[in-house]
């Protein structure tokens, strides 16, 4: 069932969920991306720039964030509008990786256009990584 | 060296089309752990009213960054790439993207400014079908550390 902009409320959670990722998963980001940054699988290179070792894309965390909100609303094309400024880094050692936390709440409801904003809070070891991360859907 | 602020304001002519395949989107959507179906099953995606697999909402990056090489590429921009942290992302979909689109995108160059030894470059990335028809805007921010910062 999708669902319904007047059965919503804001400030209602409408998805929650804890994301692994490890060294491979940014090589195959990397990949289907196309951003080869060795920030993100060089640990040498990563270390000589002053960082704290591989750290993730933003754009995989950004990525991976979003699919709460296409599988809740049931259709990945309803997102028309999806932002984000990156606020921190997330450090993936090898080999135990790292965890996103993710938490979708309604931000804001427009009956006039028929969308619904749902804000993001994404997390990885109690700080936050993304900041402003609002995705705009389109309910029907 | 500093970003060169005189790139502000420039606006790149349409660039080559980026084909999307199928498999190209399979394959960026199981990197972000994209499971909905309408991203792998042509079914699903046409059972959602979809002519074929549709994009994840951040797939429009790889499209994007096509054009903006463009300007990272350019020595003359000065952005020395192992000095760029991305400061924030934006997509406005007009439509998704599907599998068998051909995508031309007009790169803008909307800021180039200095702050506190930061330059902060803002991309604006229009891409639409070949025929026009408006698909997604892409609004990116680097910050490019000086020197000494």
């Amino acid at each position: 069932m999708a669902p319904v902009l007047e059965d919503l409320a804001v400030g209602q959670e409408v998805g929650r969920r804890e994301i692994g990722v490890d060294r491979s998963r940014l090589v195959r980001y990397a990949g289907a991306s196309g951003d080869f940054n060795p920030i993100h699988w060089n640990e040498r290179f990563a270390t000589e720039v002053g960082l704290p070792g591989v750290i993730a894309h933003g754009m995989w965390t950004m990525g991976a964030a979003v699919g709460v909100v296409s599988d809740w609303v049931g259709d990945p094309g309803a997102v028309v509008d999806y932002q984000t400024r990156f606020a921190r880094p997330v450090p993936v050692p090898d080999p135990d990786g790292a965890t996103v936390e993710v938490v979708a709440v309604v931000g804001a409801l427009d009956a006039g256009t028929g969308t619904a904003r749902i804000d993001l809070t994404v997390t990885a070891a109690g700080a936050r990584v993304l900041a402003k991360c609002q995705a705009l859907v389109r309910l029907s | 060296m500093a970003v060169n602020p005189e790139f502000a304001g420039r606006e790149y002519p349409p660039n080559e089309a980026y084909e999307v395949g199928r498999e190209k989107l399979r394959e960026f959507a199981e990197a972000v752990g994209a499971t909905h179906p309408a991203h792998t099953d042509v079914d699903a995606a046409r059972a959602l009213g979809y002519p074929d697999v549709i994009a994840p909402p951040t797939f429009a990056v790889v499209v994007a960054q096509r054009a903006e090489a463009q300007l990272i590429e350019d020595p003359a921009a000065g952005i020395d790439f192992s000095r760029v942290v991305h400061a924030d992302e934006r997509f406005i979909h007009h439509r998704p993207i599907h599998a068998g689109d051909r995508l031309v995108t007009v790169l803008h160059v909307d800021a180039v400014t200095e702050r506190a030894g930061l330059s902060m470059v803002t991309t604006r990335a229009v891409i639409h079908a070949e025929d026009g028809e408006p698909v997604a805007t892409v609004t990116s921010t680097l910050a490019v550390r000086g020197e000494d910062a």
